[in-house]
């Protein structure tokens, strides 16, 4: 048991209490929670410092507003229900299109239809504060759809993948695929049974994936491999991972980045309180590359030099990859 | 910077928190287990004469040092009577007066006193005594009894002992049978013994005392010889010329004064009764806190009205509940629903006991979570809904306690005692988790909560833990220490090794 833990120090394996004491509790300000905690402010200043975001179609911010839903989505083929303070993919509504025989009926990503009520009860759920922290009423985004990148359609079982950055002192040390499967509903998140792929620092090449803290090397749903995918526009993803922290201020930080199909990259949400599955995926533990970020710190670096340092870096020859049995 | 700041407050905490404590157990006497009885004696002195017309004033020898004893308290009963304490030569008196008084009267003094063989009650040193004057032929019998024992002994203690022997001995020499003839009593005895010492400049005193035994009614006071050997005071059995004092001896009064003076009246009878009881050694420990007037004790929970006291019995416990919280939470690494939720749940166990706690736990979230999942159909907004929930949990007890009552099984009655809100917050929590992450996560949770919950149970539970912190809430400082200290536990948690196991190259 204690060879574990001594093993897994050796490793840089980061728990849970040294995140939370060490990184977050001493670089993340509770002041500036709120800037990635409550997403239509993210929205704003990641729009400010011109990086690219979905678009907003509306804000739903009182109950009597919910009334507005309906006229908001008329001309919408597909768009995104999501409380601006919901934590862990909790309370997302993914429509994908809307009925053309059945007026008023919306289409899931999984084909269910739900009808107009439905989605007016799931609104008036996210405004009354069902997935906010504390049940404190909340605003329900409705944003843009992103269209997945047809390089994912293998490993993905209907959802949109996306690409966790963690970055820290605003360089990004580690990356992952999420990739949705059917158990995940087509939710991106890891707890609710995503795939977690990790990505080589150096390439943007993925590496094995991992299911529920185990490894795997093919999509449990496509059976398609997971590794071997070079994901694109690498550099400038980890360049808006790098400005990330630039808008928040935050010095612990998990990005989200999703590729859409038609414009490129875009910053989904930002996290600050990011998990450490990320290191599972990657097979690598978080702490030796924190470490190494500490040595080589530059307060001036902009965020174009420190994603150039970050694939320096950490690239997989760097490091030293532990053997991979799939065994757990 | 922060890290040795945690440590020197959690040190301060700790320091502060363990010198209240040896100071209230060590010196305060506090007991550190509970069903600590101390023994505690009951003299009651009973003065009884026929006053005629007139002023009466009655003395009462009452102790002073009394080694191998505390007093606890003392008072006194009597009617009419003006009382006073004095301090006088041989020791303290007891006085009480009256300008006018007819009949038969009855005065009470009871002295309240518990044995403790560390109590050293020093006394002063006397001077030498003045040779005594004594009339001829004593005087010649004592020079020469004097010289006789000091010629067989080496100092005070062996001189006495040599002189006791020789008094005592079945065929007393010339000398000693004339100054022995007219000591009828052992006081007498001892009255001798006192001057034929202090003829050899050592000084001797007799001390009267009480043999306490328990039930005692008529017990008369034993008289033993003490003398100071210029160092300290010690012992003589009058009898065998032994060093020694009686098992359970309370010094009364010291000197050749009678016991009792009283003027005005007559036919005065003097009665000592002897009880044993036994304390908390708490309360003992209070009252010597009170009469060495320490401020620690005015501030205890004792002071408190003792309805108030078993309020705090019980929240006392809530933050021991609070660390076994941190414990699973932060170093074994358990899920749980809520930050306090499974404490508050293991302070209603207390009240079920375990077996039926889970039991009606179980049921109540069961059942609530089926309620729960038919009130989402309805479509109803969040803070309604969560009032729903919630008047549903109290109609649900409310049937639980009725059912059960019907059935004979009181235990259900105690469902009453489960907090609510915390159970409809629970229920709704879960029924979240349920539907957002799927039946496991809800149930893991849950069930995460029920065995911190039992885990905190079974610590506050412990007895002797509820009584160490009740008597010593000080120790509550250690447990913020404690707490402090954990929050900068920065090391792996336990279930993170299973987690983590495949970075850890197995």
């Amino acid at each position: 048991m204690f060879d574990y833990g001594r093993r897994m120090n050796e490793a840089g394996v980061l728990g849970v209490n040294r995140r939370n004491a060490d990184f977050i509790l001493k670089l993340n300000p509770r002041r500036l929670y709120p800037r990635v905690d409550d997403k239509v402010l993210t929205k704003k200043l990641a729009l400010e410092a011109g990086m690219a975001v979905p678009e907003l179609y509306g804000l739903i911010s009182s109950q009597s507003e919910v009334r507005r839903l309906p006229q908001l989505v008329e001309s919408l083929e597909s768009f995104v229900i999501k409380p601006a303070r919901g934590s862990g993919g909790d309370g997302i509504l993914v429509i994908s299109g809307q009925s053309y025989r059945r007026r008023g009926s919306y289409r899931l990503i999984n084909g269910l239809l739900i009808t107009e009520s439905d989605l007016k009860h799931h609104a008036s759920n996210v405004v009354s504060g069902q997935y906010s922290f504390g049940g404190n009423p909340d605003t329900a985004l409705i944003e843009y759809c992103v269209k997945f990148d047809p390089m994912f359609a293998e490993v993905s079982y209907q959802g949109v993948p996306d690409i966790r950055i963690i970055v820290y002192r605003g360089y990004p040390i580690m990356a992952m695929v999420r990739l949705p499967t059917r158990t995940s509903d087509g939710k991106a998140n890891l707890h609710k049974g995503a795939v977690g792929a990790g990505v080589d620092m150096g390439s943007g090449e993925t590496l094995n994936g991992v299911l529920k803290n185990e490894v795997v090397d093919e999509h449990p749903d496509t059976g398609a491999a997971i590794a071997g995918l070079y994901i694109p526009h690498w550099d400038f993803i980890l360049q808006s991972a790098a400005r990330g922290s630039d808008v928040t201020g935050l010095g612990y930080l998990g990005v989200d980045i999703v590729i859409d199909r038609d414009r490129g990259p875009l910053i989904l949400e930002m996290n600050a309180r990011p998990g450490l599955n990320i290191q599972i995926a990657n097979c690598a533990g978080l702490a030796h590359r924190l470490k190494r970020i500490d040595e080589i710190f530059d307060a001036n670096a902009d965020p174009v030099t420190r994603a150039r340092i970050a694939r320096r870096e950490f690239a997989a020859e760097r490091q030293t990859v532990l053997p991979l049995n799939g065994a757990a | 910077m922060t890290l040795r700041y945690v440590f020197a407050l959690a040190g301060l905490l700790t320091a502060i928190g363990v010198s209240m404590f040896l100071y209230k157990w060590q010196v305060l006497g506090f007991p550190v287990t509970d069903n600590q009885k101390t023994p505690i004696w009951t003299i009651e002195t009973a003065i009884r004469f026929d006053s005629g017309p007139g002023s009466i004033k009655a003395n009462l020898q009452i102790p002073t040092l009394t080694p191998g004893f505390r007093m606890l308290h003392e008072y006194n009963v009597s009617k009419g009577f003006g009382f006073g304490l004095n301090y006088v030569s041989g020791g303290r008196e007891a006085q009480w007066a009256v300008r006018r008084s007819d009949g038969s009267q009855t005065l009470y003094y009871r002295r309240v006193v518990y044995e403790d063989t560390g109590s050293d009650q020093s006394d002063t040193t006397p001077p030498f005594p003045p040779p005594p004057v004594i009339n001829e032929p004593f005087k010649t019998a004592v020079d020469v009894i004097v010289s006789e024992v000091r010629e067989h002994s080496a100092d005070p203690a062996s001189f006495t002992a040599e002189l006791l022997r020789l008094a005592n001995d079945p065929s007393p020499d010339a000398n000693v049978e004339l100054l022995l003839a007219d000591a009828r009593t052992s006081a007498d005895f001892v009255q001798m013994i006192t001057t034929i010492l202090a003829s050899a400049r050592i000084p001797a005193r007799m001390i009267r005392g009480i043999v306490l035994q328990d039930r005692q009614r008529r017990v008369e006071p034993l008289p033993w010889l003490e003398i100071h050997d210029g160092d300290r005071w010690r012992y003589f059995n009058p009898n065998t010329g032994e060093e020694t004092l009686p098992d359970r001896y309370l010094i009364w009064w010291r000197g050749s004064e009678p016991l009792v003076r009283v003027e005005g009246g007559s036919n005065v009878e003097v009665n000592f009764a002897v009880q044993k009881n036994h304390l908390d050694s708490i309360a003992i420990a209070e009252q010597r806190a009170a009469l060495e007037q320490s401020r620690l004790v005015d501030f205890s929970l004792f002071s408190l009205p003792i309805r108030t006291q078993a309020v705090y019995s019980v929240l006392l416990m809530i933050p021991v509940g609070a660390l076994v919280m941190v414990v699973l939470r932060n170093v074994i690494g358990i899920d749980a629903f809520g930050t306090f939720m499974p404490v508050l749940i293991a302070l209603s166990f207390r009240e079920t006991q375990l077996f039926w706690g889970v039991l009606l736990f179980t049921l109540l979230v069961t059942l609530g979570l089926s309620i729960r999942f038919f009130l989402e159909r309805l479509r109803l907004l969040l803070v309604p809904r969560l009032s729903a929930v919630l008047i549903v949990v109290v109609l649900l007890m409310l049937v639980i306690s009725i059912v059960s009552h019907k059935l004979g099984m009181e235990t259900g009655l105690s469902v009453a005692l489960f907090p609510m809100v915390i159970i409809a917050m629970t229920i709704e929590r879960m029924s979240v988790v349920w539907e957002e992450r799927g039946a496991t996560d809800a149930i893991r949770g849950v069930s995460g909560s029920l065995v911190v919950a039992i885990f905190a149970y079974l610590v506050m539970g412990m007895h002797w833990l509820e009584h160490l912190i009740f008597t010593f809430p000080e120790l509550l400082l250690i447990i913020l220490a404690a707490v402090l200290l954990l929050g900068r536990y920065t090391g792996y948690r336990l279930v993170e090794l299973r987690r983590f196991k495949v970075l850890a190259g197995d």
